[in-house]
């Protein structure tokens, strides 16, 4: 078995020959199934404790603090030990509340963000599913975790959790449409819905300096929509606490509110690497055409840190947003989608249509 | 029960919902009862009463020194201002003069507080707004105040520091430097409060036409302090009935006409330019002298009625005295800005969305405990 971290695919291919020889056909497929499903599983607890601890951080960067410092050097196992406590407290039962969707809510949101990291490409040949529509399954699912906020503000029987997820609602059913917009564009520019073949399009540049005006901007607005859509702040309507207190997860302790609390940060983790991946390259090392030693140097670089890199960039645009600005008000924020940022998106289509078409592009 | 307060019956699509008394955003306890419709704000009744300790009933029972303790812990935030106003009421009223050196530093030590509680409102508002930011910004500056009151009064929120007559102690020998030190320091750093809040359009659409207060409603309503001046009322009592030094220096009266919850942000990042004015004026001119007057050991008010005024960070705080001539006030009352000034929420609120009703009680800076005493 090879294992080579510039392309994993012959090392998955190889393990998949190795199952395939030993095991019926059936069988070889459940083990994968099994394992890739433990490997996410764990990755996505991983990348979900250690996005809180480097929020935390961040923000106490930004706040002239320490941010957490005693449990382990530099506070690094801090939010283990949060997350130990959030496991052991008690789930505390809701009067009048609707048991069966409240206790659903948490799993339909977690689950969402969880069946998005399938179509994910990590490195060359690392993603759990190549779909040939990879975009439209991850917005397809992205979608479904709205319904888990708009269950768990229903069923707690609190006005506050209510009008948070009602907040939630209006907000992710506006911004979804500037998402898929903004994506839409670089599809166009991509020629394609599978996300190998837009990362392989981007081998020679990113489509992000290749795509002219029209993909900065669809970058751009994708960076506001996509805020929107994980609720972070400035956008954070549906948990806003000086005003809901914490909207709708009010009524959620323990580990359903661990739940919400690791979605919310899994899914800004999803959006950071949709924007790396359609935007700036996903896996594929900087190139600039022509100059090839330097490609070669970017070569050295394994793909799998290219892709880090990349997504710890758009989280920390994410995060430097939130601990910066005010938060907006309902009106303003739908005033914002559809009076601007839909427009504005409709006519970038048009144009990158007309960029592609003309051959204008790089 | 939220129903049972709200007027009339609710409309359908209407809804009343508690906000308070434990809510992040009241500051206190403070409870709003809200009629909504969806977003809306029908309707504001606030309800105190949850932080009542008799306040007023415990003065009749103590001497005029003990008193200085309680008026600490009405509005906390303007605890040195409070507390002078008390001892201004004990000493026109027995007809002491206390030494120059002590109106002074009581003015410095006026405005040092005066900064420190807008500062502190600073952060409480961004975070209302949701600007997380701003909180640590503001407390991170606000820690040089209270350190230069630690090492002069011993404590550094409830300083307690004036007595009828005079003050507790002299300053620290360090005070005078300490306290240049922090104006160079503050003036570098007020600019960054802008840098962060002022100028973000995201704020500015918060605020701007937010929480329209008339000033012939500022006046009917009874807001003072920085909330009035936003309206364009001129209700300063430093510059209309000066007391200690503030005759001696020279400053303005900030007035903003708008009356939105932006021009009562404005009045407040003002008046710390103009506190820092102010110090910077009497810092260096710090009278030698004698840090109390000669007091009797039991003070007793003469049988009358006296009442003394002084500009606390949220507005006119107001001291009435009823004295028999005993060593303790038969009756004393205290007007305070805040509870005129919550008085108003309801006609700046409504109409609002529950955003906006943050936001303006942000901007009104309340303190809870002035309110219900």
């Amino acid at each position: 078995m090879k294992f080579n971290i510039y392309d994993f695919s012959s090392f998955t291919s190889s393990f998949d020959q190795l199952l395939m020889e030993n095991f019926s056909p059936f069988w070889a497929v459940a083990i994968e199934m099994v394992l890739i499903g433990i490997a996410i599983l764990a990755f996505y607890a991983i990348v979900g404790l250690y996005l809180v601890y480097a929020e935390r951080k961040i923000c106490a960067f930004m706040q002239c603090r320490v941010g957490p410092n005693r449990v382990g050097p530099y506070g690094f196992f801090q939010t283990i030990a949060d997350l130990i406590k959030l496991l052991m407290k008690e789930l505390i039962p809701i009067k009048n509340a609707d048991k069966l969707l409240f206790n659903i809510a948490p799993f339909i949101v977690i689950i969402a963000s969880f069946m998005a990291i399938a179509a994910i490409p990590f490195a060359k040949g690392l993603h759990a599913v190549d779909f040939n529509i990879g975009i439209f399954y991850i917005m397809a699912v992205s979608s479904i975790g709205v319904v888990g906020i708009l269950i768990a503000g229903w069923s707690s029987n609190n006005k506050y959790s209510l009008i948070g997820a009602m907040r939630s609602g209006a907000q992710i059913v506006s911004y979804e449409l500037s998402v898929g917009l903004s994506l839409v564009t670089i599809v166009i520019l991509a020629g394609s819905l599978q996300l190998s073949t837009i990362v392989e399009g981007q081998r020679d540049g990113w489509f992000i300096f290749t795509g002219h005006i029209p993909a900065i901007i669809a970058f751009l607005v994708f960076l506001v929509a996509a805020t929107a859509e994980t609720n972070r702040g400035p956008f954070d309507l549906a948990e806003a606490e000086s005003e809901l207190t914490a909207g709708f997860h009010t009524e959620y302790s323990g580990i359903k509110f661990a739940f919400f609390f690791l979605a919310e940060y899994m899914n800004m983790f999803i959006v950071a690497s949709i924007a790396a991946t359609i935007f700036l390259g996903g896996w594929m090392p900087f190139h600039v055409g022509g100059w090839e030693a330097f490609n070669h140097i970017m070569d050295f670089i394994p793909p799998f840190l290219w892709y880090i890199g990349k997504t710890a960039f758009v989280i920390f645009i994410m995060m430097w947003f939130k601990w910066t600005f005010p938060r907006l008000r309902i009106d303003q924020l739908l005033t914002l989608e559809w009076k601007y940022l839909l427009p504005i998106n409709l006519v970038n289509i048009l144009i990158m249509a007309f960029v592609v078409l003309t051959g204008w592009h790089f | 029960m939220a129903e049972e307060i709200i007027s009339g019956q609710l409309e359908e699509q209407e809804f009343s919902i508690n906000m308070g008394p434990q809510h992040p955003s009241t500051h206190g306890v403070l409870r709003m009862v809200l009629k909504l419709k969806g977003e809306t704000v029908k309707e504001v009744k606030p309800q105190l009463g949850y932080i009542h300790r008799g306040i007023e009933k415990m003065t009749e029972k103590l001497t005029y020194p003990q008193i200085i303790h309680l008026t600490d812990r009405l509005d906390y935030l303007s605890a040195h201002i409070l507390n002078e106003a008390v001892c201004l009421t004990v000493e026109n009223a027995i007809e002491v003069e206390v030494p120059e050196r002590v109106k002074y530093i009581r003015t410095i030590m006026d405005e040092l507080n005066r900064i420190a509680s807008h500062q502190l409102w600073w952060c409480a508002f961004g975070m209302d707004l949701g600007a997380l930011t701003s909180f640590f910004y503001g407390l991170r500056d606000r820690e040089k105040i209270l350190d230069i009151f630690e090492e002069s009064c011993g404590a550094r929120l409830l300083v307690s520091y004036n007595v009828p007559g005079g003050l507790m102690n002299d300053i620290h020998p360090n005070f005078q430097k300490r306290v240049k030190e922090f104006i160079t320091y503050f003036r570098k750093k007020l600019p960054e409060y802008d840098a962060l809040l002022t100028g973000n359009p995201i704020m500015q659409e918060r605020t701007k036409g937010v929480g329209m207060l008339t000033k012939e409603q500022a006046i009917a309503y009874g807001v003072t302090g920085p909330s009035g001046r936003g309206s364009g009322f001129s209700c300063d009592v430093r510059k209309h009935q000066p007391y200690s030094a503030y005759s001696k220096v020279d400053f303005k009266e900030i007035l903003y006409p708008e009356g939105d919850t932006f021009a009562r942000y404005k009045v407040r990042i003002d008046e710390m330019w103009e506190s820092m004015k102010i110090i910077e004026q009497l810092i260096d001119n710090i009278p030698e002298g004698d840090y109390t007057a000669k007091m009797k050991a039991v003070i007793k008010l003469p049988v009358g009625e006296y009442y003394q005024r002084v500009e606390a960070a949220r507005g006119e705080f107001g001291v009435y005295v009823v004295s028999d001539g005993n060593k303790t006030p038969y009756r004393m009352k205290f007007r305070s800005p805040n509870f005129s000034n919550l008085s108003a929420i309801n006609l700046m609120a409504s109409g609002q969305k529950i955003a906006d009703l943050v936001a303006i009680g942000g901007s009104m800076d309340f303190v809870i405990p002035d309110m219900d005493r």
